[in-house]
């Protein structure tokens, strides 16, 4: 056992990092020989010794001592460690060279996973699913320290301890130095905390810092306590840790370029994290489920979040619907906030009670209030206007997405703006600045989103014919001018307004074509299959349309598309191409917006129905309203768009064109 | 699938010379009545015995009889088709009557058609490529001093060609491309005005010489997916796919062709007989024949009218059927067309383009009371389509498109 062991301690970090790619466990590979000859004498007595103080004493180690008992629980199950020596000479990888760059980018997916999972995991049962399949795929010793796959939360929080202090060498390799004491801190918060990455770990704040340290002292007390022999193979195991991490900061560091998989935030956070924090504004795809996030998230936000109730298990990670309304309460705010312009808030609130709605209103009137903002701006003394301004405008957006998710189109946009904030060349004057920015946001917002839509009408009008039966679900804008026009020129033709609780938009669209004399047809959604036989064409609206040719938009337009194409029925999508975006989406459930659960629990003015109305509150209902759907690019015929009208295969092209136009514009 | 085994091959390859000396003593390429015997026997024996290595006519008293039976139906379409092909000698893909066909556009009174007519009479030349002369005519004759009125009068044009023919499609794109070619090129705007003219006609001309290197390029490109042994199904005359057919058999391949008959206006006759000069075995078929010999089909080729932007094509009555029998059956269906036949159109369904109109001969009279579906030709959805055979390369239908918004946007 005593060799496998010092040989495993030896490669713990090549383990994790090679056991990704390096199947076959081929043992007659030795490692390199320098980690070996350092490294090997300090782990290896801190393993043996901690197998002594394991079988001397095993409870109150695992309660008292940190290093000692970080050890302790991992030596218990023999069997385990003896596989894990049978993978570990795998590790040991013939390519040298490659190593390096493999070893850290692949401990730094998998401490960023761990990182997630890890936090998420008293809440979220599937995620601990997943842990336990990356813990699966990585031989690495952590992985041999959850026994039971790790799924429930003590088991999770049990063995996450050991796995961090039994690889103490290990990790320390990719973490700072005094990283390795900490792994013995007590508070639950600090025990997941080490599994972190680096990154992450040195955003903790100061006072996160200091009681770690506190913890880590004390724990280095009780372990001199335990035993002198201990303390000894303690000390020995920090040194070696503090040696390490000089070397093993550099492949850090190198994973924070290679690997972006890491996500963005976390680069953010080799800068000092309190400015930087107010810089960052919440990425709109921040994964709610996510604690420490949602908690930083929720400091820094004006807007005062209020929990939902019962979270439906699979959109646990998208930002939920808040309770009540904040009306009232951000009303009140209004003379307090100096961060955000009175035109931002004001639209901000707008968003909340949903006064503006639909993708393009809710697009223009954020441009339109950044517009005035720029207009107000004047740049503080020390500061150049490009960077300031970057920083407010973040901050207003951040604000905005905190009323309401921002979409994928508004995204766009404010790429956009920020990219010519970006670009602005040096020499100008800040007014000129200024009126060169509002200028550049009149300009998208006329040539973008009205002309367009414009463009928009002019080719989808060529495919109404006279006798046409046009169906069309929600209300969207591009649509209802398609429609308006079409009728303008003399067409006829009849439409089929299919609608859906709870927003019935489809009712206000009625309401203005029949105003305009069109002959109109009103169904609810779940008459769709009934009525399609007679229609000859479907006009969709969409938020966004994705790479793949999936269109994300309102929900229950993917029923109606793909009712649609089984029928038969071409169905044409009107999208500007603004809102063209190059991720990918295969399902609804990855991003979305959650919408109001009463909205579709409680059928306003009918109190006969109200059949939900004592158990919402019950632990096992949960409401689900989503906003948004996804509708495979399969059951699309055709997008119109304002480069014309192109097969859904053609959306990454227009990205590609379009995101050239961007920087052009 | 006997004409796929190897014994096949080599069976064929034992009796390379005997079909050679029939075919070539019988066969006086020019007349039909001439040419019609091996081609019958050969598509004939096909039918009759389709599980005979060994195609040759010596075997079977059986077929003889059977060829000299059917021999009379199959003469007769010949002797209408013979007709038909005297009718229209180069007639290019739209069947339009060409109906101001003066030849020499006097001086002053220059007119596009005229020219346009003019130069679509040349059997080799296609339709885009007509049309780019003719402009080019135009920039030649015009008397304009700047880019300007040369642009005004170009457009002038083009437009004036595309309203003669709503209907062509490769004659519509011609003139886009041209035009886009004009207004895009930014080097026209830096130059003197003799310079940008002399370059545009230049372009012009070029694009003939690129056109007619399309087909070669096509051929070139297809002849990797004409396996030994295969069986081919043609609907209607494209020169493309003739082309295509031509250099394999030029490089040895063996293959068979199907030919439909393509009615009305027996477009497969006319392939069929170009076929069998080539000594390929070719075999025709009814329209209405093609789900029954499908089975035996390994590939679809078809030519195209034009190339829309979904990907799909419009071609010839018949091919959307096709392709969809294909399609169902799994076999691949592949379209030879040049770039310049793609066109920035998106027809949804059948109904949704301009109908090309043509009349068609029943034989019998028809009562007035009854409709008579004259179109005469479909649109087939990129989703039945397998690959598309182009200059640009070897394409799936979706990347027409990306094709096409790289052309014009």
């Amino acid at each position: 056992m005593d060799p496998r062991r010092a040989s495993r301690t030896v490669s713990d970090p090549k383990i994790r990092q090679v056991g990704f790619f390096a199947p076959p466990p081929d043992r007659s590979f030795s490692g390199p020989p320098d980690p070996i000859s350092t490294s090997t004498p300090n782990p290896a007595a801190a393993t043996t010794t901690a197998a002594a103080a394991n079988t001397s004493s095993p409870p109150p180690i695992s309660d008292l001592s940190p290093s000692g008992n970080s050890l302790s629980p991992v030596m218990i199950p023999p069997p385990r460690h003896s596989s894990d020596t049978t993978h570990r000479p795998v590790p040991f990888p013939p390519v040298s060279p490659l190593r390096r760059d493999t070893l850290s980018l692949t401990v730094g997916s998998y401490n960023n996973n761990n990182n997630n999972i890890i936090s998420s995991s008293p809440t979220a049962s599937f995620y601990d699913e997943s842990k336990g399949i990356t813990v699966k795929v990585s031989p690495t010793p952590a992985a041999s320290s959850f026994p039971g796959g790790g799924f429930d939360l003590t088991a999770v929080k049990a063995s996450s301890v050991p796995a961090s202090g039994l690889t103490t060498v290990s990790v320390v390799k990719t973490l700072p130095p005094g990283f390795t004491e900490k792994v013995g801190g007590s508070v639950e918060m600090q025990n997941d905390l080490p599994a972190n990455s680096k990154p992450l770990k040195e955003r903790t704040s100061k006072a996160e810092r200091r009681a770690l340290q506190e913890a880590q002292r004390a724990a280095k007390a009780a372990a001199k306590a335990e035993g002198s022999k201990l303390s000894a193979t303690t000390s020995g195991a920090v040194a070696s840790a503090n040696a390490k991490p000089t070397k093993a900061t550099k492949p850090s560091s190198q994973k924070n370029d290679s690997a972006t998989v890491a996500s963005s935030e976390k680069k953010g956070g080799d800068r000092p994290p309190e400015k930087d924090r107010k810089k960052d504004a919440p990425h709109p795809r921040m994964q709610y489920d996510d604690k420490s996030r949602v908690e930083k998230a929720k400091r820094r936000a004006v807007v005062k979040q209020t929990e939902a109730r019962n979270r439906v298990e699979l959109f646990r990670h998208l930002p939920q619907y808040e309770h009540g309304t904040q009306l009232p309460d951000l009303e009140s705010k209004f003379f307090q906030l100096d961060p955000v312009h009175p035109v931002v808030y004001k639209v901000g609130l707008q968003y909340i009670s949903g006064d503006i709605s639909g993708g393009n209103a809710r697009c223009i009137a954020m441009l339109q209030a950044f517009q005035e903002a720029i207009k107000d701006y004047s740049t503080p003394d020390e500061k150049t206007l490009t960077r300031d301004l970057t920083a407010k405008i973040n901050s207003y957006v951040s604000f905005l997405n905190e009323c309401r998710p921002l979409s994928i189109s508004m995204g766009n946009a404010i790429r956009f703006l920020k990219n010519r904030i970006a670009k602005l060349p040096l020499t100008l004057s800040e007014s000129e600045a200024k009126a060169f920015l509002q200028s550049d946001i009149e300009q998208f917002i006329s040539e973008k989103i009205i002309l367009a839509d414009k463009v928009i009408v002019k080719h989808a009008v060529t495919k109404i014919r006279d006798g046409d039966v046009l169906l069309t679900h929600g209300s969207s804008s591009a649509v209802e001018m398609i429609l308006l026009h079409a009728h303008e020129l003399g067409k006829q033709f009849r439409v089929v307004i299919v609608d859906s609780r709870p927003k019935l938009e489809g009712q206000l669209l009625l309401r203005r074509l029949v105003g305009k004399g069109l002959s109109c047809t009103y169904a609810n959604i779940n008459a769709v299959s009934y009525i399609m036989h007679e229609v000859t064409r479907v006009f969709l609206g969409a938020s966004s349309v994705l790479s793949n040719g999936t269109v994300y938009s309102r929900v229950g337009t993917a029923c109606v598309a793909m009712v649609a194409h089984e029928f038969r029925v071409p169905v044409l999508v009107c999208c500007e191409a603004y809102k063209f975006h190059e991720r990918v989406q295969l399902d609804s459930i990855c991003s979305n917006e959650l919408g109001d659960p009463d909205a579709i629990s409680k059928v306003p003015g009918r109190e006969d129905i109200n059949y939900l109305d004592g158990c919402t509150n019950s632990e096992n209902l949960q409401l689900l309203n989503l906003i948004y759907d996804a509708t495979p690019s399969d059951y699309v015929s055709m997008i119109v768009t304002d480069y014309g009208m192109v097969p859904p295969t053609s959306v990454p092209v227009i990205v590609r064109e379009y995101c050239r136009d961007q920087v052009w514009i | 699938m006997w004409w796929r085994s190897a014994s096949f091959i080599l069976d064929h390859r034992l009796q390379e010379d005997p079909p050679n000396d029939i075919a070539s003593s019988s066969k006086e390429p020019d007349t039909l009545s001439k040419l019609s015997p091996p081609q019958t026997h050969s598509s004939f024996m096909a039918a009759a015995d389709p599980f005979n290595p060994i195609p040759n006519p010596k075997i079977s008293a059986y077929y003889q009889t059977r060829a000299a039976h059917t021999a009379v139906v199959t003469s007769d379409w010949l002797a209408q088709a013979q007709a038909a092909v005297g009718h229209h000698p180069d007639d290019s893909p739209a069947p339009q009557t060409q109906l101001l066909a003066s030849p020499s556009a006097s001086g002053k009174s220059f007119c596009v058609i005229n020219e346009f007519n003019n130069w679509r009479k040349q059997p080799d030349l296609a339709e885009a490529v007509a049309a780019i002369r003719a402009l080019a005519a135009v920039i030649r004759a015009s008397e304009a001093t700047t880019m300007m009125e040369l642009e005004i009068e170009l457009k002038k044009a083009s437009d004036s060609l595309k309203s003669w023919d709503t209907t062509s499609i490769s004659l519509t794109a011609g003139c886009d491309l041209f035009m886009r070619y004009v207004t895009r090129t930014s080097a026209l705007e830096y130059e003197d005005f003799n310079s940008a003219r002399s370059r545009l006609i230049e372009r012009a001309e070029k694009f003939g010489e690129i056109s007619c290197k399309a087909r070669r390029i096509i051929a070139m490109l297809s002849q990797d997916f004409i396996f030994d042994g295969c069986t081919i199904l043609v609907h209607g005359f494209s020169r493309v796919v003739l082309e295509v057919l031509k250099t394999a058999a030029q490089n040895k391949k063996l293959f068979r062709v199907f030919c439909t008959e393509g009615r009305p206006d027996r477009t497969g006759l006319r392939f069929s007989n170009e076929l069998a000069k080539l000594d390929v075995p070719v075999k025709l078929l009814i329209d209405s024949a093609v789900a029954y010999t499908m089975d035996e089909v390994d590939m679809v080729f078809v030519g195209a009218d034009g190339v829309v932007e979904s990907g799909g094509i419009i071609n010839m009555m018949g091919t959307y059927q096709i392709a969809l029998v294909a399609h169902s059956m799994n076999k691949p269906v592949y379209v030879a067309a040049e770039s310049y036949k793609f066109a920035r159109l998106y027809p949804l369904d059948q109904k949704d383009m301009a109908p090309a109109l043509r009349p068609i001969d029943f034989g019998v009279p028809i009562p007035s009371k009854v409709e008579v579906e004259r179109s005469a030709r479909d649109y087939t959805p990129p989703q039945y389509l397998t690959l598309l055979f182009t200059d640009l390369g070897v394409l799936t239908p979706s990347v027409v498109s990306d094709e096409l918004i790289q052309l014009y946007l």
